[in-house]
């Protein structure tokens, strides 16, 4: 059971049941909608983007407890950052999923994150994983005009 | 949620002769380990296992009889013809159709649905004309009505279903006017594992001057199947459901209604002369049947038919009634489980949700324990709609699963729910 282990560490299970920033926001700036089609994860998410800061990120929707996990991680991680740290985080967040699975990635800016790396033994949840960050890229780029994507 | 019932009792098998492991001897993927563990493979809906005897017939084909059909006058080419015209010469037997020339070959259930709604709907359906299909069909008895209704100006009706994925039908029979041209029913819903009564649906179907099509993909490995007492006018299954390869499936249909319809794709093969100025076409069934065919997976199907008959269908059928009575037991005992797809008469799948927990999570749990179910939508968008749920995991039965393993999926479940809980 090791390999569902390293998928399922304590953080993220703790993510599913209880997800952060898990609710509307009213006073967004942006707002997109992503819907993982092989597996049914859809999620709404919220952006509020002022001088260029991301200064509140929320989400709603139903999804497994990757997509959801992730997504709960990624709105604590993107608090505060500017719109060009949010992308280059998207793609230091793709490296921990991808890659050789007995490797431990080493993105220390990624903190709490990293736990995501048990993803690389199973590649069919890389896009479980991906669809709250793929969705904020679409809200980042569609300032005030919600948009859907895949 | 279902209420408590008492733990479930090993099931006294109606044919206690039935020697399931015996028969999964006969199926050499079944002893393969996943993650160290033995297979369990519940996914029979979404594909079948193969016999030993299927494998090799299609080895020997390749190493013996490899030839292209239909055309050559030298040996090999009337070996490979003689084993593939064969091959359906069995499927005929086996669905009990009157005539070889009303078996056509395909790719799959999705090409002979596809072909019907093209050939025959193309032709002859017009702008104000009603096709009636059911609100639990997989999207392979969806989407091409859609395109033909768009090309041809006819529209789509739906029959509605209750909670426990069974056909309203009192509104069926409302559904169906004067208009109603064709009627598609799935005999068996890959997601609710509802038995549709669709010996009735014909019949009512005919009643108001219309034809109907049986979608039987999941029917045909399960019971016998026997199109003239159906009284089907289409008939259509895949050949790896039913323990023969992919790539091949059978479209049935009454001879007097394929006579009658234009051909579906144009090639070698389904002609009988071409000129420029004129083609004129081949004879049933050849005239369905364009280009060279899967001669392998023809011979395949054949040999998985002989092997099932073998087996005997009404065993399979007895056998699968009584596990699958096992099977919903145990899993109703599970607190926080919902079946999904409670009708009266089932087949073989045992679709669920769990509180709390997302069906591809639950799929992930169960894999580390070698159980392989399918999470998802299975091709029935509408039927999640329909219960407001994104997805259901579902686990589906053959004639070569045992108790033990359904023991295993129960206590996978139980795990899944600790660990997420």
């Amino acid at each position: 059971m090791t390999d569902l282990d390293d998928l399922y560490q304590d953080l993220i299970l703790d993510h599913t049941r209880r997800p952060r920033n898990f609710h509307k926001m009213p006073d967004a700036t942006s707002m997109a909608d992503g819907h993982n089609r092989l597996c049914g994860d859809k999620l709404r998410l919220y952006v509020k983007v002022i001088g260029g800061v991301i200064q509140d990120v929320a989400f709603e929707g139903d999804g497994c407890s990757i997509s959801k996990a992730s997504a709960s991680m990624m709105t604590e991680a993107m608090k505060g950052k500017t719109v060009a740290e949010a992308e280059a985080l998207y793609e230091k967040f793709h490296t921990v999923l991808t890659g050789p699975p007995d490797e431990t990635p080493d993105v220390p800016e990624l903190g709490k994150l990293a736990a995501f790396s048990g993803v690389r033994k199973f590649p069919v949840r890389v896009k479980c994983a991906t669809l709250a960050w793929h969705t904020l890229s679409a809200a980042l780029k569609n300032q005030g005009e919600p948009v859907s994507t895949e | 949620m279902a209420p408590l019932t008492p733990v479930a009792e090993r099931p006294q098998t109606a044919s206690p002769s039935f020697d399931v492991e015996r028969l999964r001897a006969d199926f050499p993927i079944l002893h393969r380990p996943v993650h160290g563990r033995p297979l369990i493979y519940l996914d029979n809906a979404a594909t079948t296992q193969k016999p030993r005897a299927v494998i090799d017939t299609i080895k020997r084909y390749y190493e013996q009889e490899n030839s292209n059909i239909h055309r050559g006058v030298y040996t090999l080419s009337q070996e490979a013809t003689a084993a593939y015209e064969g091959a359906r010469e069995k499927v005929r037997g086996f669905i009990n159709a009157a005539d070889t020339k009303e078996i056509i070959f395909t790719r799959g259930t999705t090409e002979s649905i596809n072909l019907v709604a093209s050939s025959f709907g193309r032709s002859r359906f017009k702008p104000g004309d009603e096709i009636v299909i059911t609100g639990m069909e997989h999207h392979s008895n969806i989407v091409p009505w859609q395109l033909i209704c768009e090309q041809t100006g006819a529209v789509l009706r739906v029959v509605p279903f209750n909670d426990r994925g069974e056909l309203l039908m009192d509104q069926f029979e409302k559904l169906l006017t004067p208009r109603t041209r064709l009627v598609g029913v799935v005999h068996v819903s890959n997601s609710l594992g509802t038995v549709n009564p669709v010996r009735q649906i014909i019949q009512m179907a005919h009643e108001h001057g219309a034809v109907a099509l049986v979608d039987g993909a999941q029917w045909v490995a399960h019971g016998k199947t026997d199109v003239r007492s159906l009284d089907a006018d289409f008939y259509a299954f895949s050949g790896h459901k039913l323990f023969g390869p992919t790539g091949i499936g059978v479209l049935f249909g009454k001879k007097a209604l394929l006579e009658a319809m234009p051909p579906y794709q144009g090639g070698g093969d389904m002609i009988s002369s071409v000129t420029f100025e004129k083609t004129t076409y081949n004879d049933l069934p050849h005239k369905f049947e364009a280009g060279t065919p899967h001669i392998s997976g023809g011979i395949g199907l054949g040999a998985a038919i002989d092997y099932l008959q073998d087996v005997g269908l009404d065993a399979i059928g007895n056998y699968e009634r009584d596990l699958l009575a096992y099977a919903t037991a145990r899993l109703t005992e599970i607190p926080g489980l919902r079946l999904v797809g409670t009708a009266a008469q089932k087949a073989s799948v045992l679709s669920f949700v769990l509180e709390h927990i997302h069906p591809h999570d639950i799929g992930q749990a169960l894999d580390a324990r070698g159980i392989a179910v399918r999470t998802g939508h299975h091709c029935c968008q509408p039927v999640m709609d329909r219960f407001r749920i994104p997805a259901t995991a579902r686990a589906s039965l053959a004639f070569y699963n045992k108790t033990t393993e359904v023991d295993a999926l129960a206590d996978g479940i139980r795990g899944a729910i600790k660990m997420f809980a």
